[in-house]
Parts: structure tokens; C-alpha cells; sequence
């Protein structure tokens, strides 16, 4: 008996011993994200990827955009190392890349063809020419409109609108009284809320936030025209509560048909034609953003990528996990799990090569052209010394940038004039760059 | 004699942890910030942090809502101690009698306190305050009439009822269970007496109610001052700087752009405005700390 | 006969108001848990649909996003661990200054109470940088050892309030035989106020269980309690109130319903000047 006994218990022990080597060998890659459609979907489709690498174990920190960015601030800044893989956007990414915090991604496998990645969003990601993070989806801004009632009201739209157009089709299609709103547009004070609109609009108008010398130019002509412009068309033909509304608010009053139009995220695209969430979703049309002076600017350029901080302590696993994330081999993974329209758009060539996605998702040409469209770095009529088209890509415009929209949005809500929210605006940035040293 | 001497002597033993405790928690902190707020000390610059003496004070003593933000502070909190001390006793003695279901009703009125301050405000925000689809809107429209636009139109009307939402619990519990050890006969007196029920209120329930009450507006003064997450996820301080109290004026200032240095400025001017604020109030109602 | 008609005027008119208001009150936790069961087109629709199929779907969502398990369990231990040792730090403290007061006694409490003053936004970094040089950034022991230091100042307070109440007398009888310190403690002073300690104590429990700001930034995964999860469904992508409602509607109920069940003790215990 003993004897039989003992070759079995020798396995036993080692397969416990080899159990405990890979237990311990499995790393664990904590991944911080947004609580967007998309990163849910990531989430949901990695056990795919933990099949395949089950040396590495992923853990899920998902956060609402501003609570996710606070925490994850804090963390790269303190070096704590609490997360592996940080979802960060376009705003944040040279930043933290210049001051040595993340990991640059260069030596990425010939597999992943970084040269398929639109050149726009690469250099957006980028800090003195090296790439910083890898893109997961990226959207540019378009206008989204109802067919049915440009059609009943004899409208037509065009491919490239004037805000001038906008104010027409929106004066002719506001209906109040049934619930139908002629346009719907961002409110909700923040840098990149309110202001990412604002500031593609007062780029279309012809304007920017700094001179070359990084004076404010918030009380210029330009600005003065185009927030006046913004408090009609939206005070006068929005929805209630505008002033309130987000990304988020205003997708829900889309999909609900209350808004004949909508300036916003070409991301939304997949959203208002899925039929799930959508009661229009045959009815939307897809136009550019709007220009007025210039189209200069007139549309926004964002990405939400995936980057590995320095402090990271996984770098490995982690570089295993972004390259697999924001792959053409995951983009045909969520195209068989989801359908094809819901691949993460505005990063890559080869989905807009793709015939297949190009029938099946009816935004994808005009998200296409807008990101091709859109340069971070010729983003004004007149020469500006700052980088980012709706945002300043200075570590200060987080904080300035919501000041100023909480002035806008208080000239939305009718209790300052324009003019006093402006000189007030201008007044804060001023004070905003002489303290950062930006000015004598 | 010497009893009572051991018995001061463990007395001031027992009083040690926490004595100890809370002045680490207070003087570590505070010796910190302190310290930061004389630096320029911005968490996305690294290196620098040099001295810079009281700039950050000069700063945030200039920002154009420093004025406005003290001031929503003190309406906030104002209000919300208004309507939950006054609605919270009047409720208090409508349900101290007995009748049928009163166990129930007491559950009832409780609940909104145990509700996370965050979910209050999506709540109220999304499924109650929303202009388009929301419960009052609908309502208003049943009636015939315009919807009220909550936080574009009332904003600080709106987080008034939402944090008095959360409150107002508070109060009646604490009111409620004090009512209860009222002195049953000292009001049969009185009623004998011939005494009204406003004058036996007045004269007898509320003094009795003394006590609780300054316990209910000090808890809640310390927590109104520094109300955040409501505003943060409701109107982001605005519109305007409509409803941007300290704690919000702190963030958008500071931590928004992630300066330390700012924000422990801010902190310390918070910290010293919060005292003034606790000795006024001390002063007003906290005589029966005194008194016995 | 007059009498007694106005009397049962007044009554029904007493128990009609209290129901009336109640129900006013709870209506908006009553309004979410419905919100919870609808589908996400059905719970942004206006007019509000009063009668639908209720449907599980929104919940079965969150469960199978997070780990709300992980999250509840990690509610449980942050908020008693605290509240326990909270207790146990304040209750001698509020003992000696009710029965022993020195002329620093009152300046000591409000002091205490005024450390709660510090606004959470300000002393983020400091307290930040601390946490990760002790490696407590991400632990449950962090969080325990934050919602105690936050809460130690009215819990203290408090328990004082009530150990005031209790009659001098009766202590003083108790000395006079000679009792020790701890006897005293434990047989006269904590029978007495046995309601006042428990109802404190839930009071504590629920502060730590709804604190959001220092839960959210010094936790990462293995130590996130509820608030976190709500944060991760405040606001996503396209219509969400029903998801919102689901994951609100779990991560209240638990403090609810414990709520709920103490509350006769709650109600008993808070009764300041019961003991005259």
C-alpha cells in the first residue's frame, strides 16, 4: 500500500508545485477606463484574451470620465503605481509623454501595422514625434440630423453646412409645443464638455484661444460672435435644461426623437442607428460639422488610447493587452460578437477600406472625411501657438478651460449678458497665464 | 477621595487615543498643506516646486468667485438648516402621537438618509428634475403648465431640495426619538391650564427640543459646509458660478488642474472660514453645551 | 360629544397628513426602484410608464459587469471596521470628558468637531502621498483607518451628549461604594446608555458606508466599495437611467434594510433626557 501510494502523492505535490509556480507567474494587469460603450464592450469580449495569455490576469477599474481622470492623475503623478494600463485621451497623452510618465510604444510587433493608424491621431498621441499611447477609438464632431422632418418640412440639408444653415433649419423645425427641439447641442460646463463644442465653433468663426504671444482672445470679435451665436440658436431653439446637457444627456433626447438636430462625437453614430436604443435609428442623416468663416477647426479630434505609465509594474502583460485591444484582429472580434458597425471607429485605414463596413455603417463615410479633415496643429484661421483643436494641450486648460465654461454656460442660462461672461472669461485666462508664467 | 483622584488620572488616560489620534489626523494633514500651499507645486509639472511664499493665497483670494462661492456656502448651508429643522420639527410632532401605521411612517421618513449622496443626486437629476422627461415635468404638463428648467432656472433652489432631501431625515429622527421622553404629565398640565397647543409648543416642546436641535444643526453645519458631490454631479457649479460653493471652487480651482499648491490655499482659507462659521454658530444656539 | 368628535377629526386628520408626507418623502427611493425595472427606452419615456412588464435585465447588466459581491463585502468591512473601532477610540474619551471635565473640555470637543472642517479637495494630495508611502493606498485597513479618523470627532461628541444625560447621582452613589473605574463603566454607565451607544454607532455606519470622495481616490480594485460602482454607472453612453436605477437601487439596499430593521433601536436610543 505504501509503496503503491508514494509515486502518487510525489505527483501530487508536484503538480501542486507547478500550480503554484504559474499562480505565481500570472501576472495581473490593473486596466483603468471610461464607462463609454465601447470600454464596455473591451471588457466584456477580454476573457477572449485572457484565454489566450492565461499568464496574465486582467482587472477591471471603470470609472465615470471625470472621477477616472482625477484618479488616474493622481496616481501617475505620485508615481504610486496602482494602475497598468490607463485609458487617457488625446488632452493628457503629450502632456504626461513630455514629462517622461508613460511608456513610449515603440517597439510595437510589425503585426499591429502602426503605419495603418490615421496620421492625425497619431501625431495627436505623440510628444516630439514619439507615440505615447495607442489609440482604442477616436471620433472627430459631425451634425446628425432627421430625415423624416427635413423631408416634411421641405429642407434640405448639405454635406457641409454653414452655422448660418443650422440657424435656418433649426428656427423652421423647433416645435416646442410637441416636444421636438430644432437643435440640441452641448450645455454642461466643462473643458470637455460645453467647450469642446464652443471652441470648434469659435474656431469656424474664425477665432482661437491665444495670440501668438498667449494673450486671450476671449474678448475679441470672433468670440463675441460666436457665443452670441450659441446662446440664440440653443437658448431659442434648444431643448429645456440645454445648460444641463452633456454628450450623454443629449444622445438620450436624439434617441427619443426630440431633437431635429445634433452637433456631436461621430462616435454617436453607431449609437443613434442602433435599434436597441434608437426609436429613429432609419431616420438619421449625417453632415459635417458646421463652418461659418473657415471650416478651419470647424471639427473636434479626440481619441481615447490606452497607455502604460512608467510606474507600471506589469509593463509586459500591459503592452500585451493594448496591442491586443486596439488591434484589427479585435476590431473583427467585436464585428463578429457585436456586428460589424460596432468596431471602434476613427482609428485605423483599413476598417474604412473595409466595403463591408462601409455599407453596413451608413456614418462611417462621413466620419471619415471629418477625421481626415481635422489637424490638431492648423487648427485656426489666424496662427496660434498651442496644439489640439477643441482644447489647448497645456496643463493648465483643464482648469481654465471649465472656468470659462461656466461662463458660457451662465450666458446660456440668460443670468450674465455675452459680453460680461466673455470680459469675465478672458479675464480668468489672462490670470490663468501670467501665474503659469506663460505671460510677463 | 483618592477614588476619585485615580479616577481622574484614568480619565485623562482614556481621554488620550482620541485626543492623540485626531491630532495626527489633524496636524499631519494640516502641517502638509500648510507647506504645500507656499509652493508652486502643480502635480502635472513635475520638478519645480519651488517656495513662493503666499502667492497661492493672493490668487485664490482675487479669483472672481471667491466672493460668490462664500456666499453660495453660507445660503446652502443656511437654507438647507432652515427648511430641515423647521420641517423636521413640525414633523417630528405630527407623528409623536400615537396613530395607525406610525412604525411604518417613521421607516418611511427616515429612508432618504440612508441614500448615498451620489445616487440622491442622479435621482433628483435624472428621473425627478429632468426639463424633457422627467417625473415633475410631466407633471407640470399635466397641469397645464411650463415645465420648470431646474437647473438652468432655480439651480440653487435645486440642490437646496436635493441636499434638504437627504437631511431632513436626519432631523426628524433625531426631533422624533427626543419627543418621545417629553414629560407626559408637565403637558397634561399644561393643557389643564388651558394652555393651547401653540403656546404648549412653544413653551414646553421646544425648550425640551433645546438640546437635539443644536445637535442636528451642528452635524449638519459640519456637513453642508463642505457639500460636493451633489453639485459635482448635478450642475459642475453652474450655471455661471450660480451654485460654486467653496469645497466646488476648490476643485475647479485646484484640483481641476490638479495645483496643489492652489488647492492647500484654498484648503486652509476653507479650513479657517469653516471655524468662524462653527464659533458664530457656537455662539448662537451652542449655549446649552455651556450650560450644564 | 364635541370633544370627542374634534378628537377624531384631529386624529384622522394627524394620520392622513403623517402618511401623506411619508410617502411624499420616500417617493423618490420608491420612483428609482421602479425606474430599475423597466427597460431603458420605457424609463425615459414621457408620459412615465406607471404599469409595464418589469423586467430583471438592468440588474442581470450590473451583475455581470462587476463583481458587486466584491464590492458589497468590502462596503461591509470598511464601514463596521470603522465604526467598531471608531466606538471603541471615543467612547473612553467621551466618558472622561463628561465625568471628569477640566475647563479644556469644551474647547477639546469643538476642536475635535472643528477637524472635521478640513475639506476633503484640500488635503487630497497630502493624505495621497502619505497612503502610498505606507502602502495603504488600495487596502481596506486605509479606508478603516480614514472613515474612523473622519468620523472619530462625532462620534465622540455624541456619545458625550449622552453620557451628559445620564444622571450624576446615580454615578456618584456608585463610587461612593467604592466601584472602580471600569465597574462603573461597565455596570451602571453602558446599560444606561446602551441605545444612545447603538444608535451612534449606525449613525457612524452610515456616514462610512455613503463617503464617496476618499473611498473613490484611494482605492483602486481590491478595496472599492459601493460608491465606486455607482461611479462606474453615473454616466455612460446612451440611455442609462434604468441601469443607474439597478445599480443605485443595490448599493443602498443593504444600509436600507439594516436601517430599516434597527430602527426600533434607533428610535430608543437617540431619546436625549430620557433619564431625568
Amino acid at each position: 500500500m505504501q509503496i503503491t501510494k508514494a509515486p502518487s502523492v510525489r505527483l501530487a505535490t508536484l503538480a501542486c508545485a507547478v500550480s503554484l509556480s504559474t499562480a505565481a507567474l500570472a501576472e495581473t494587469v490593473t486596466i483603468g477606463t471610461v464607462n463609454n460603450g465601447d470600454m464596455i464592450r473591451m471588457q466584456a469580449l477580454s476573457s477572449a484574451f485572457e484565454e489566450a495569455h492565461p499568464d496574465i490576469d486582467l482587472e477591471w477599474v471603470i470609472l465615470e470620465e471625470n472621477v477616472l481622470r482625477q484618479r488616474l492623475t493622481t496616481d501617475i503623478a505620485a508615481n504610486s503605481g496602482q494602475f497598468d494600463v490607463m485609458t487617457i485621451g488625446m488632452y493628457e497623452t503629450p502632456i504626461w509623454g513630455d514629462n517622461g510618465w508613460l511608456e513610449p510604444m515603440d517597439n510595437l510587433p510589425a503585426s499591429y501595422d502602426v503605419d495603418d493608424i490615421f496620421p492625425s491621431v497619431r501625431g495627436g498621441l505623440s510628444n516630439d514625434g514619439t507615440l505615447y499611447a495607442l489609440p482604442f477609438y477616436a471620433e472627430s464632431s459631425m451634425t446628425y440630423y432627421r430625415k423624416d422632418l427635413f423631408e416634411d418640412a421641405g429642407l434640405d440639408m448639405p454635406t457641409e453646412p454653414t452655422w448660418d444653415q443650422m440657424r435656418e433649419f433649426a428656427v423652421a423645425l423647433h416645435d416646442p409645443a410637441n416636444e421636438q427641439y430644432g437643435i440640441c447641442l452641448r450645455g454642461k460646463a466643462g473643458w470637455g464638455e460645453n467647450m469642446a463644442l464652443v471652441t470648434t465653433m469659435v474656431n469656424a468663426f474664425g477665432g482661437s484661444w491665444f495670440d501668438m504671444d498667449w494673450n486671450a482672445q476671449l474678448d475679441g470679435e470672433a468670440w463675441h460672435e460666436a457665443i452670441n451665436f450659441y446662446v440664440d440658436i440653443l437658448g431659442n431653439y434648444g431643448p429645456p435644461g440645454a445648460s444641463s446637457n452633456g454628450f450623454n444627456e443629449n444622445l438620450a433626447l436624439f434617441n427619443t426623437g426630440k431633437c431635429a438636430m445634433w452637433i456631436d462625437a461621430t462616435v454617436a453614430g453607431s449609437f443613434v442607428t442602433d435599434e436597441s436604443q434608437s426609436q429613429v435609428a432609419d431616420q438619421v442623416g449625417f453632415a459635417a460639422a458646421p463652418m461659418q468663416e473657415t471650416s478651419k477647426g470647424s471639427g473636434w479630434l479626440w481619441a481615447w488610447a490606452l497607455a502604460i505609465p512608467v510606474s507600471s509594474d506589469a509593463k509586459d502583460a500591459a503592452q500585451e493587452f493594448v496591442t491586443w485591444a486596439t488591434s484589427k484582429e479585435y476590431s473583427e472580434l467585436v464585428a463578429q460578437e457585436y456586428g460589424i458597425a460596432a468596431i471602434p471607429p476613427g482609428t485605423r485605414n483599413s476598417t474604412y477600406e473595409n466595403q463591408e463596413y462601409l455599407d453596413t455603417a451608413e456614418f462611417a463615410s462621413m466620419t471619415l472625411s471629418q477625421m481626415q479633415k481635422a489637424d490638431p496643429n492648423d487648427q485656426t484661421l489666424n496662427d496660434s501657438p498651442y496644439t489640439g483643436v477643441q482644447f489647448v494641450a497645456i496643463p493648465g486648460f483643464s482648469g481654465f478651460g471649465t472656468v470659462v465654461g461656466q461662463q458660457v454656460s451662465g450666458a446660456l442660462s440668460g443670468n450674465v449678458s455675452v459680453d460680461q461672461a466673455l470680459r469675465n472669461a478672458n479675464q480668468v485666462v489672462n490670470r490663468e497665464m501670467r501665474r503659469a508664467g506663460y505671460q510677463d | 477621595m483618592s477614588q476619585i483622584n485615580t479616577n481622574a488620572g484614568i480619565a485623562k488616560i482614556l481621554v488620550a487615543p482620541s485626543v492623540i489620534l485626531l491630532a495626527l489626523w489633524m496636524i499631519v494633514p494640516l502641517a502638509m498643506t500648510i507647506y504645500f500651499s507656499t509652493l508652486n507645486f502643480n502635480l502635472m509639472i513635475p520638478g519645480g516646486r519651488d517656495f513662493i511664499g503666499f502667492e497661492n493665497y493672493y490668487w485664490f483670494f482675487t479669483d472672481p468667485s471667491f466672493i460668490a462661492g462664500i456666499l453660495n456656502t453660507l445660503i446652502l448651508v443656511g437654507s438647507v438648516l432652515i427648511i430641515t429643522v423647521g420641517l423636521g420639527t413640525l414633523i417630528a410632532v405630527l407623528v409623536d402621537n400615537p396613530f395607525p401605521g406610525r412604525g411604518l411612517v417613521r421607516v418611511l421618513l427616515i429612508s432618504p438618509f440612508f441614500i448615498m449622496p451620489t445616487v440622491n443626486a442622479l435621482i433628483w437629476k435624472n428621473l425627478l428634475m429632468h426639463p424633457v422627461s422627467g417625473l415633475f415635468a410631466w407633471l407640470f404638463r399635466q397641469v397645464g403648465l411650463e415645465p420648470i428648467d431646474w437647473f438652468t432656472d432655480l439651480p440653487m433652489t435645486s440642490i437646496v431640495i436635493i441636499v434638504s432631501w437627504q437631511w431632513l431625515p436626519f432631523a426628524i429622527l433625531i426631533l422624533m426619538t427626543a419627543m418621545q421622553s417629553m414629560d407626559q404629565e408637565q403637558l397634561e398640565a399644561a393643557r389643564m391650564d388651558g394652555a393651547g397647543p401653540l403656546s404648549t409648543f412653544w413653551h414646553i416642546t421646544l425648550p425640551h427640543l433645546s438640546r437635539p436641535l443644536v445637535v442636528v444643526i451642528m452635524i449638519e453645519t459640519i456637513f453642508l459646509l463642505s457639500i460636493f458631490a451633489e453639485i459635482f454631479t448635478t450642475t459642475s457649479g453652474g450655471p455661471g458660478n450660480q451654485t460654486t460653493n467653496l469645497a466646488y471652487l476648490i476643485y475647479t480651482q485646484a484640483l481641476l488642474q490638479f495645483d496643489v499648491g492652489m488647492a492647500s490655499a484654498g484648503g486652509i482659507i476653507a479650513v479657517i472660514l469653516a471655524n468662524i462659521v462653527a464659533v458664530f454658530l457656537i455662539r448662537a444656539v451652542g449655549k446649552s453645551l455651556a450650560e450644564q | 360629544m364635541d370633544m370627542h368628535r374634534a378628537k377624531i377629526v384631529k386624529n384622522v386628520s394627524v394620520t392622513i397628513a403623517a402618511w401623506l408626507i411619508a410617502l411624499l418623502i420616500f417617493f423618490p427611493i420608491f420612483w428609482m426602484v421602479l425606474t430599475s425595472l423597466k427597460t431603458e427606452l420605457n424609463a425615459f419615456s414621457t408620459p412615465p410608464s406607471l404599469f409595464f412588464v418589469p423586467t430583471l435585465e438592468n440588474y442581470l447588466v450590473v451583475f455581470e459587469r462587476s463583481d458587486y459581491l466584491k464590492f458589497f463585502w468590502n462596503s461591509v468591512v470598511i464601514s463596521f471596521g470603522s465604526s467598531i473601532l471608531g466606538m471603541l477610540i471615543a467612547v473612553p474619551g467621551a466618558y472622561a470628558m463628561a465625568f471628569y471635565p477640566t475647563e479644556r473640555t469644551k474647547g477639546l470637543l469643538l476642536w475635535m468637531l472643528s477637524t472635521k472642517m478640513l475639506p476633503p479637495v484640500g488635503v487630497l494630495v497630502p493624505i495621497y502621498l502619505l497612503f502610498r508611502d505606507t502602502n495603504l493606498l488600495d487596502s481596506k485597513i486605509g479606508l478603516i483607518i480614514i472613515f474612523t479618523l473622519i468620523n472619530l470627532p462625532i462620534i465622540v461628541w455624541m456619545v458625550y451628549t449622552y453620557f451628559r444625560e445620564v444622571p450624576k447621582d446615580i454615578l456618584e452613589a456608585v463610587r461612593m461604594d467604592g466601584a472602580h473605574v471600569w465597574g462603573e463603566i461597565r455596570h451602571v454607565l453602558l446599560p444606561i446608555s446602551l441605545g444612545g451607544l447603538s444608535s451612534t454607532f449606525l449613525l457612524s455606519l452610515i456616514l462610512s458606508w455613503n463617503e464617496a470622495f476618499w473611498s473613490l481616490n484611494l482605492t483602486t480594485s481590491s478595496a472599492a466599495p459601493l460608491t465606486a460602482l455607482i461611479a462606474s454607472y453615473s454616466s455612460p453612453e446612451g440611455l442609462f437611467w434604468a441601469k443607474l436605477s439597478a445599480a443605485s437601487t443595490l448599493a443602498v439596499a443593504p444600509i436600507l434594510i439594516f436601517g430599516w430593521i434597527s430602527q426600533k433601536q434607533l428610535v430608543r436610543g437617540l431619546t436625549f433626557g430620557a433619564v431625568k
